[in-house]
Formats: structure tokens, C-alpha cells, sequence
């Protein structure tokens, strides 16, 4: 026994040992350094010396604060409200350029909200990094199922036995096969708000009573529309990922439910869901992982406007990395993202795990 | 990471007595790939040289213009630098500071006569010469000035704000165009602080304060600046000119095709307008927002990067290309303005009865340079984000308070960036 | 194979078939779109966008913006670089990939699990953020060339190959469909002395055709759509650009529109041909695999 699990350890490292060796140099190596230039302030490139700061970065980033704000009073004391009838509040740069609140300097407001009277208001000390994080965390909770679930329809529907099936396929799968810069500029003509495509489309469908609008120079309609361009662009690929764990589900067994007369959606939930299991932890974890990923159609299309509102802290890392020369901040996001996809995915592990 | 070190200069000449065979080969990079024209004719001043001397051969790198500068930086961090490197006049402080380049060397004498923002300067040496000078202005039509009754401003008598406020809304109402003005928002990148500064800066107001550039307080959000972003945020309000979602295709057709009826835009794309409209055109001056009107400066210079062996060779062929002919060449293939006045008068488009002569005289007498310091790097993309978040309806004060905010930040995080 | 059986109604295979068009139309459009633009000179390209002349291959149609676009750019040396990079890249990583996904299923050794933790945890890096260490990286790294030892790895193949080998998401891709495999065949040829190479050549690769085919596809793609940033930070030379950074060449002063439909549809057209040959031997090895009871 002792002796076959020698013989297995060397062997299992001769075999894992060239992919291993090649990852760490060319990725976890790389990634270290990128961890340990974090911890300091280096510049791109710089004659100033690179001094060791520990955690400010990290601490430069990740500010919080919160501000309560009395409203503005007149001299009888009656609250003083605007042409709209809104509250009046002080404006937070009166502290946070108050020489009187140190702490505050620098930092900017990123949401308030209203409760009676006073308004509280967040503020941070790097808002468009916040922003960045939750418009991530969105990109990704909205896009593993519209590309997952729509994925998982396609490939139902592909999976009949009619003549041409095939073509449909590869139509489906074309977008996946086009680089996604290439798919980013062939939308943002399809999006244009004046003359796009798009609008036409919906124009001539509604006969005209559909106003155009512009999908990428709105706060609020840009990441949607993005969020649908890239599920658009992958879903061919995951489609087939599905198909081919619907194969593997054994055709007796349908046999099975038809002879006991079950429902088209009594078979899926009874037969075809379950036998996808395997495929559906694949399908998630790689979607999510590409998901937080995502930085070249905002680099295409939108550059992180308008508004921070596509913002990602991919698009973040370059632009200070790279962009703005602070090879230091660009580096911390990357670290900040890396633990927090780590902390994502092991509860996705965790969740799916297999319960005996 | 060790600071990039001054090559040791090689002294006095090559030593080919032998004539004729080996020449040294000395590289140079340049942004034009894909741009037919400047190929050719850059190819055509580098063949002169090599055939015209027996010691230096120049041998071109060729980078598309967008991504040149990262590729440059990349280059610079792996000790991979050429020789003779084509760089943006308001970058090259930085890399001058951050030790890619070395003075340039050049006689005084030989760029006298050289428009002075063609001539980049740190630290009082010269690193960089440009062959040309680019320079921005509000393009139109004549007889759409006359239909609407709108003033042709000169460059004595530019127009007032109120002025150019009128005119817009005159245009806008007439519903004979898509916008009467285009800004040019769908270039994003450096055109944002090329093009726009200048607005800033006959407000008052400035990037960043050119008497320390140390601090952008004051300058960035003081009242002048905020009277600017007012302005600004209103032309994007009133639908004046199309936002940051503009297609980049209008941009580059909507004033011929007349979707807008005024376009401020750079004397690059002026051939193919003036080709458009013939006689027609009229390239009239930036307006005067208060505190004198000002176009942008300071193009595509050429300098030598720290690492060559071979500066002396380099030094001869940027002034081999400096020479008056080469300059008339550029200007005819790219519709950009001559360095010196002699180039000009012998050019298509820049002599005296030149349908874009006009533009000399605003380089002459409006252009500001962008701020000549090492942060300008950074500085350029927090504007630029500045302008776009204004644009999109922030509230005006809060974005420049946080633009001003991270430039200080980011200077103070470089020791003063060397001032 | 698992199938909804069809119905003979004509009025429903009708149906069927017209959402499966409907379907396709929303896939193909911006792909034909592209195309069709390709053919158009650029002010009637621009003009069509906002209408369905888009789609439609009228007015003055021809193949200049081709001719224009191969005067602009060396697409051929471009695209030269981007195959051979990509063929390379993908045969070494399909090899080195399974057998790594080979000894963490099939075989039993010290640190096994761990070493596999770490390389899925990589896949949560993405490259941009390690683009700078690995350029300084590269950049000092030794080389046995033709002429012996060079330093540098800069304006090279082998930079563009090299760290590409290795990746989480195949050796994933592999790891899961090990997995499935039955073990019975490993654990008979374990039974008759077969040594783990020959397990692994003779007995598991033969039964992977569906996971090649998919691995293959997907980082074929990979290499040859998405490398944009690294190639530009290592390469300075148009000798040994790949075609995605060759992209910036039609974004000069003037971006030519229609010579940039034309470059789009060159880089893609080899791409969509590969995947067309190679799932023809997809839907093969499938149907061959059969069953898994």
C-alpha cells in the first residue's frame, strides 16, 4: 500500500508539475508582487523613491463616514424648503472643506437618505471605488441568470431532433466566436440614442409610439444596457455547456416519465434539473469569475460614465494603474477584488456542495 | 524600482573613416501607423537622411496614435526604449521628470524663428521640437452666419458669452439642425483638456496653478472655475451640442453633413471640411469668456530618450526634419501649421491666401500650452472626468471640488512633481 | 441522446422552426450588420445605421474598403502572428493542462488537494491586474534562442505564448470531466500494470473528445480575440503584432469606418470557420461517448 502511494506521489507531481510550475511564475508570482506593491506607494515609473505605507492605500480606498445633516432653519426656526417644496440642507462640502473637520477632508458624498427632518448622509473617502463595487456586484447578480438561465432555455430549445438544427446552433453560437471588443463597437452604433438600431427597431415594432432612447448616455440605462450586450455575447457558449450535460442524462429515463405521463415541466423539474447539477456549478462559478472580470466594453463604449454608473473595479485598476500612473492604487483594487471574488466563491462552493 | 539612468553620451564622433559601409543604425518611433500620409512623408524625410549622410541610418517603429503612449510607458519600465521617440508636447514634462528622456541639445539658434509652442521645454533645457502646431476653432459656414444674422467675430472682436449664447439659441430655435453647436464629447481621451481647458481659461480659471503647480485649489474650484462649469453644464442642458454619448461617427461627419451648424474642432480635420464647403468655410476665433480667449497649444514633438548610445546621430536627424521643407510637406498631407513662418508661406493652406490661414495668426495670438509640469499627466484625466461628470448633470461645485481635490492629492504623492 | 420528440403536425413544426429563426435573428443581426457595412463606401455606411438599410447589402457596393484596409494595415502579418500564437499556445495548454487535471482525479499524492485549490484560485485573477509585475517580469527573463541565451523576452512569440499555457478555467474544464469518467476503466488498467502515462494516453484522453473540443474552442478564442493589452505592453514591433491590437490602426485622425468593418470581418471570418470544423468532430465525439448510465 505505502509503496503504491509512493509511486503515485511522484508520478502525480511529474504529471502536475509543468502546469504548476508555469502558473506560479506567470500568475501567483506576479500576483504577490502586485500584493506587495500595495503596501507601498509606487509609481508607474517615478525618480522618487518607493517608501513603504502599509495599509494607507487600503485605508484611502475603503473610508466611511457618516454625516447627519440638520435641515436649514430660518430665524423663527421653521424649516426652509426649496421651489420644489424639498427640504433645504446644508451642502457637505460646508464640512468637509471646514477646516473645523479634519477628518472629513477630502471626502465626498455617495448616497444620503431621509428620515423625518435630517437627511444622513454616507461619505467616502474614494466614492467612485464604491461605485465601481456595487456596480460590479450588480453587473454580476444580474447577469448569471439572464446568461445562465437564458443559456439553459437555448439549449432546451436546441435540443430537438429537427432537420437544421445544426444552423440554428451555430447562429446561436456565432456572437461567442466575435471578440467581445469587436461586439462593443458594433453596439455602440446598435445604441446610439439619435440614430441607432436599436431605436429604430423599437420605433417600427411600436409604430412609432416608442421614443428614442439614448442607452448609453444615461445613468440609468447604461449598465443595463450592457448587462444585456454581454449576456448576449456569451450565452452561445454557455448554451453549450448546458447541451452537452443534457446529453449525458440518460434518454431512458424520459422514456420513463413519458410512459408515466408526466408534464413537460414535471419532466424537467423531476429528470432534466437534476441530472444538470454537475453542469449548473460549472455554468454559475464560470460566469460569476467572468463576470467580475468585465472591462473592455466599458473601456469601448462607456469609459466608466456617464456619471460612474458602469463603472467596474477591473476598469478601476487600469485606470490608475496604468492610466494615472499609480501603480499602488491600482494594485490595492486588485487585491481588495481578489478576496472579495475568493470569499464569493467559496460560499458558492459551500452552497452547492454535495449533501450526502 | 531603480530610476532610469542617464546613458553615458558618446563622445565626439563615429569612428567610420571607412565611409561608406556601416552606417549606425539609430531607432525611432513614431504614433502614425495606419495614417497613410504621415507614414509616407515621415518615411520620405528619414530616406533623405540615411542617403544624405554615411554615418546614421534611421529605422522607423511605426504605433497606431491611441495606444502609442502606453506603449511608450511599457517600453520605458522594460529598459526597451528607442532612440528618437515622437512625443505629445504636455506629456513630455512627465517623461522627462520620470527619466525617459534627455535635453534634446539643440542650438538655440536653429529654433529661433519656430512658433514658441512648438518648442518643449523642462526644466530649462529643450527636450522636444514639433514639426507642427495644431490649433482649434469654431468651424462653420459663412452663409450660415449670414442666414441666421449671427456676427463673424475676428480675432480682435471674438464673440462675448452672451453673444455665443444667442447665436446658439438662435440656431437651436430655427430647427434647421440636429445642435448648433458640436464640442466633440464623443472624442474622449486627451481632446477633453486639449479642447476645453481653453474655456476654463478665459473664464479665469486654469487646471492647475502655473505660479507653484502645486495646488489646483482656487484654480480648479474657485468662482471663475465654477462660473465655467455652469456654463458648461448649461450647453448640455439646453440640448446646445450632442453629450458624452455622442456617436464618433457623427462627430467626424455631422458638420458636413449638416446636422450641426458650428463645430469647434482642430485644423487636422480642417482639409476635409474646407474640401467640403470651399470657399464657403470660415475658421472663426474662440470666443472671449472674459478673461481673453484662448485656443489650445502644443502637439507631436520630437526628443531623444535617455537610453540612446547614439544622441549625437539622434540630434542630427531631428534637425534634418526640422527643415522648412519637411514642415511645408506635413502641413499640406495633414493640414496642421507649420512651425515656422517661412514653412508657412510656402504651404497650400497656410500662405497668405490660404483657406486656413487664419489659424497661424489664432496660434500666434491666442494659444495657451496646457500646464507644463510632470502631473499633467494625471491632471488631464481628472479633468477630463470632471468635464464629463458636469456634462451628465453632477452638481458643478462638488466635481470640481473633487477634481482639484485629487490633483493636489496626487502631486503631494509625488514630492511636487520636481517644480 | 436525450430529445423532445417531434410532433408531425405541420402547423407545429411551422412553429418551431419560426421561433428558432426568431431566435437566430436576435444572434446574427450585428454580424450581418458588419458585414453588409464592410461592402459600403463610408458616408453611405454611416447614413444606413439608423434604418434597416443596415442589414441590407444595397447602394455602392463593393470590395474597395478590403483593398483600402490591407494598404493600411499588414492584416496578413497580423493575422499570421495572432494563428501562430494561438496554435501554439492552445496544443501546449490542452497537453499540460490534462495531464495536471489527470493527477489531481486520478491520482493520490501529497499536497494534491491543496496545489489544486491554489490553481482554481487563480481564476479569480484577472490579467490586467498582473499586467505590470509580469511585463517587469518578462522583461529580465532569459531565453535559449538559435544564438544562444538571450535576455528579455520582449517583441517575441514565445512572450505571447508563454504565460498563456497554463490556465484555471481549462484545467477546470478537465478536473469536472475526469471526474465523470467511470473509474472502473482506470481501475482495470491500474489491475493489468499499466503505467499512468499509458492510463492517461491510452484510456482517458480517447474518452475526452467532448472536454478537448471544448477546451480547444475556448482558448482559441481566448488568444486569438482577446489579446489587447499584453501584446501591446510587450510588443513594440509590427513583426510580431497580433490582430486585436492591430485594431488601432484604423482609429488614426479619421476613423475609416468602412475599412474597419472590412479588418473586423477578416479576424473574424478564420475564427468562425474553425469553430465550424471543429463542432462537426464535437458533434461526433458526442455521439460516440455515448451514454453515462
Amino acid at each position: 500500500m505505502a509503496s503504491r502511494l509512493t509511486r503515485s506521489t511522484r508520478a502525480g507531481w511529474a504529471f502536475a508539475l509543468p502546469g504548476f510550475a508555469l502558473i506560479t511564475t506567470f500568475i501567483i508570482l506576479p500576483f504577490f508582487f502586485a500584493f506587495y506593491l500595495s503596501l507601498t506607494n509606487q509609481r508607474l515609473i517615478s525618480p522618487n523613491p518607493t517608501e513603504f505605507v502599509g495599509l494607507d492605500n487600503y485605508r484611502n480606498l475603503l473610508s466611511l463616514s457618516v454625516l447627519t445633516l440638520e435641515p436649514e432653519r430660518d430665524e423663527s426656526g421653521a424649516v426652509l424648503r426649496d421651489a420644489d417644496g424639498e427640504i433645504l440642507y446644508p451642502r457637505v462640502r460646508t464640512i468637509t472643506r471646514n477646516p473645523e473637520f479634519p477628518q472629513y477632508r477630502g471626502m465626498r458624498e455617495w448616497f444620503r437618505w431621509q428620515s423625518g427632518d435630517t437627511a444622513t448622509v454616507v461619505v467616502a473617502s474614494d466614492v467612485v471605488f464604491w461605485k465601481a463595487l456595487t456596480n460590479t456586484l450588480t453587473f454580476v447578480l444580474f447577469i448569471v441568470p439572464l446568461q445562465g438561465g437564458g443559456a439553459l432555455l437555448l439549449a432546451l430549445l436546441i435540443n430537438q431532433k429537427l432537420r437544421g438544427i445544426n444552423v440554428f446552433r451555430t447562429i446561436y453560437f456565432m456572437p461567442v466566436v466575435i471578440s467581445i471588443v469587436v461586439i462593443s463597437l458594433l453596439w455602440r452604433f446598435i445604441y446610439d440614442g439619435s440614430d441607432g438600431l436599436l431605436n429604430a427597431i423599437l420605433s417600427a415594432l411600436s409604430f412609432g409610439l416608442f421614443e428614442p432612447v439614448d442607452w448609453l448616455g444615461q445613468p440609468e440605462t447604461a449598465l443595463g444596457s450592457i448587462i444585456v450586450m454581454s449576456a448576449w455575447q456569451a450565452v452561445g457558449f454557455h448554451m453549450v455547456i448546458w447541451l452537452s450535460g443534457l446529453q449525458t442524462i440518460s434518454p431512458t429515463l424520459y422514456e420513463v416519465a413519458a410512459i408515466e405521463g408526466a408534464s413537460k415541466w414535471q419532466t424537467f423539474r423531476y429528470v432534466t434539473w437534476p441530472g444538470l447539477r454537475n453542469t449548473a456549478i460549472l455554468v454559475l462559478i464560470v460566469i460569476t469569475m467572468q463576470a467580475f472580470a468585465l472591462f473592455a466594453q466599458i473601456d469601448v463604449m462607456t469609459n466608466g460614465g456617464p456619471l460612474d454608473s458602469t463603472q467596474t473595479l477591473v476598469f478601476q485598476a487600469v485606470e490608475r494603474g496604468y492610466g494615472k500612473q499609480d501603480i499602488s492604487g491600482g494594485s490595492t483594487i486588485s487585491v481588495i477584488l481578489f478576496f472579495m471574488v475568493l470569499a464569493i466563491s467559496l460560499t458558492q462552493r459551500f452552497l452547492t456542495r454535495e449533501r450526502t | 524600482m531603480r530610476p532610469m539612468t542617464l546613458a553615458g553620451i558618446l563622445a565626439g564622433t563615429t569612428l567610420l573613416a571607412t565611409g561608406a559601409a556601416a552606417q549606425t543604425e539609430i531607432s525611432l518611433w513614431y504614433h502614425g501607423a495606419g495614417n497613410e500620409v504621415e507614414s509616407s512623408i515621415i518615411n520620405q524625410i528619414i530616406d533623405d537622411f540615411n542617403a544624405g549622410q554615411g554615418d546614421w541610418a534611421v529605422s522607423i517603429e511605426s504605433f497606431p496614435q491611441e495606444s502609442y503612449n502606453d506603449s511608450v510607458v511599457a517600453a520605458a519600465l522594460a529598459g526597451n526604449l528607442p532612440c528618437i521617440i515622437d512625443v505629445d508636447g504636455p506629456v513630455m514634462p512627465n517623461w522627462a521628470w520620470s527619466g525617459y528622456m534627455q535635453p534634446l541639445g539643440l542650438d538655440e539658434a536653429k529654433v529661433a524663428d519656430f512658433l514658441p509652442t512648438t518648442i518643449g521645454r523642462w526644466d530649462g533645457e529643450i527636450y522636444s521640437v514639433g514639426l507642427w502646431e495644431a490649433a482649434v476653432a469654431m468651424i462653420t459656414r459663412r452663409s450660415t452666419m449670414q442666414k441666421y444674422g449671427i456676427r463673424i467675430p475676428t480675432l480682435d472682436a471674438p464673440w462675448t458669452q452672451d453673444e455665443l449664447t444667442t447665436a446658439l439659441t438662435d440656431l437651436k430655435a430655427s430647427g434647421d439642425f440636429e445642435y448648433p453647436l458640436d464640442v466633440g464629447m464623443a472624442w474622449t481621451g486627451e481632446w477633453y483638456p486639449y479642447a476645453f481647458s481653453p474655456f476654463l481659461q478665459s473664464f479665469g480659471g486654469d487646471i492647475v496653478d502655473r505660479s507653484t503647480y502645486q495646488t489646483a485649489e482656487g484654480v480648479l474650484n474657485g468662482d471663475a472655475a465654477i462660473a465655467f462649469g455652469e456654463w458648461w453644464q448649461s450647453l448640455f442642458e439646453s440640448d446646445l451640442t450632442p453629450g458624452t454619448s455622442q456617436d464618433p461617427a457623427d462627430r467626424d461627419n455631422g458638420l458636413i453633413e449638416g446636422k450641426y451648424a458650428i463645430q469647434w474642432n482642430g485644423n487636422w480635420a480642417g482639409a476635409a471640411i474646407v474640401e467640403a464647403f470651399g470657399d464657403d468655410v470660415l475658421f472663426l476665433p474662440a470666443p472671449d469668456f472674459g478673461n481673453g480667449p484662448v485656443i489650445g497649444a502644443g502637439s507631436w514633438q520630437f526628443g531623444i530618450s535617455s537610453t540612446c548610445e547614439h544622441p549625437d546621430g539622434a540630434r542630427a536627424f531631428i534637425e534634418h526634419a526640422l527643415q522648412d521643407q519637411y514642415l511645408t510637406a506635413f502641413s499640406d498631407g495633414i493640414g496642421l501649421i507649420p512651425s515656422t513662418a517661412s514653412a508657412a508661406a510656402a504651404s497650400k493652406l497656410y500662405n497668405e491666401d490660404g483657406l486656413m490661414s487664419v489659424f497661424f495668426d489664432l496660434s500666434a495670438e491666442q494659444a495657451l500650452v496646457r500646464p507644463v509640469t510632470p502631473g499633467y499627466v494625471v491632471a488631464a484625466k481628472v479633468f477630463e472626468k470632471a468635464l464629463a461628470d458636469i456634462a451628465n448633470g453632477a452638481d458643478v461645485a462638488d466635481a470640481l471640488d473633487a477634481a482639484a481635490d485629487e490633483i493636489n492629492t496626487d502631486i503631494a504623492r509625488n514630492g511636487g512633481y520636481g517644480h | 441522446m436525450a430529445l423532445v420528440s417531434p410532433q408531425n403536425s405541420g402547423l407545429r413544426l411551422a412553429s418551431r422552426y419560426a421561433a428558432l429563426a426568431l431566435v437566430a435573428v436576435v444572434f446574427a443581426f450585428p454580424l450581418v450588420f458588419m458585414v453588409v457595412s464592410s461592402l459600403k463606401p463610408d458616408q453611405q455606411l454611416l447614413r444606413d445605421t439608423s434604418s434597416l438599410r443596415a442589414f441590407l447589402p444595397v447602394g455602392d457596393i463593393s470590395l474597395d474598403n478590403y483593398l483600402a484596409a490591407f494598404d493600411r494595415a499588414p492584416i496578413g502579418r497580423f493575422m499570421l502572428n495572432s494563428v501562430i500564437v494561438t496554435v501554439v499556445t492552445v496544443t501546449l495548454s490542452v497537453i499540460i493542462c490534462s495531464l495536471a487535471a489527470f493527477s489531481f482525479v486520478y491520482m493520490n499524492w501529497t499536497g494534491r488537494d491543496a496545489i489544486l485549490s491554489v490553481v482554481l484560485a487563480t481564476l479569480i485573477i484577472p490579467f490586467e491586474t498582473i499586467a505590470v509585475p509580469l511585463l517587469l517580469m518578462v522583461s529580465r527573463l532569459p531565453w535559449l534562442g538559435m544564438e544562444g541565451i538571450e535576455w528579455g523576452w520582449l517583441n517575441t512569440y514565445h512572450v505571447q505564448i508563454v504565460p498563456w499555457i497554463v490556465d484555471a478555467l481549462t484545467v477546470f474544464l478537465f478536473v469536472q470531466y475526469f471526474k465523470d469518467l467511470p473509474t472502473e476503466l482506470i481501475e482495470a488498467a491500474r489491475a493489468e500494470g499499466a503505467s499512468w502515462f499509458q492510463i492517461y494516453r491510452r484510456v482517458v484522453m480517447p474518452l475526452s473528445g467532448p472536454v478537448l473540443a471544448t477546451a480547444i474552442i475556448l482558448k482559441s478564442l481566448k488568444m486569438y480575440n482577446e489579446q489587447y493589452l499584453w501584446p501591446l505592453i510587450v510588443v513594440q514591433d509590427e513583426a510580431h503584432r497580433p490582430i486585436m491590437v492591430g485594431l488601432g490602426y484604423f482609429f488614426q485622425l479619421n476613423v475609416a469606418w468602412g475599412e474597419l468593418m472590412a479588418y473586423l470581418t477578416l479576424i473574424s471570418v478564420p475564427v468562425l470557420v474553425f469553430y465550424l470544423v471543429l463542432q462537426r468532430a464535437f458533434i461526433a465525439s458526442i455521439a460516440s461517448t455515448g451514454v453515462k448510465g
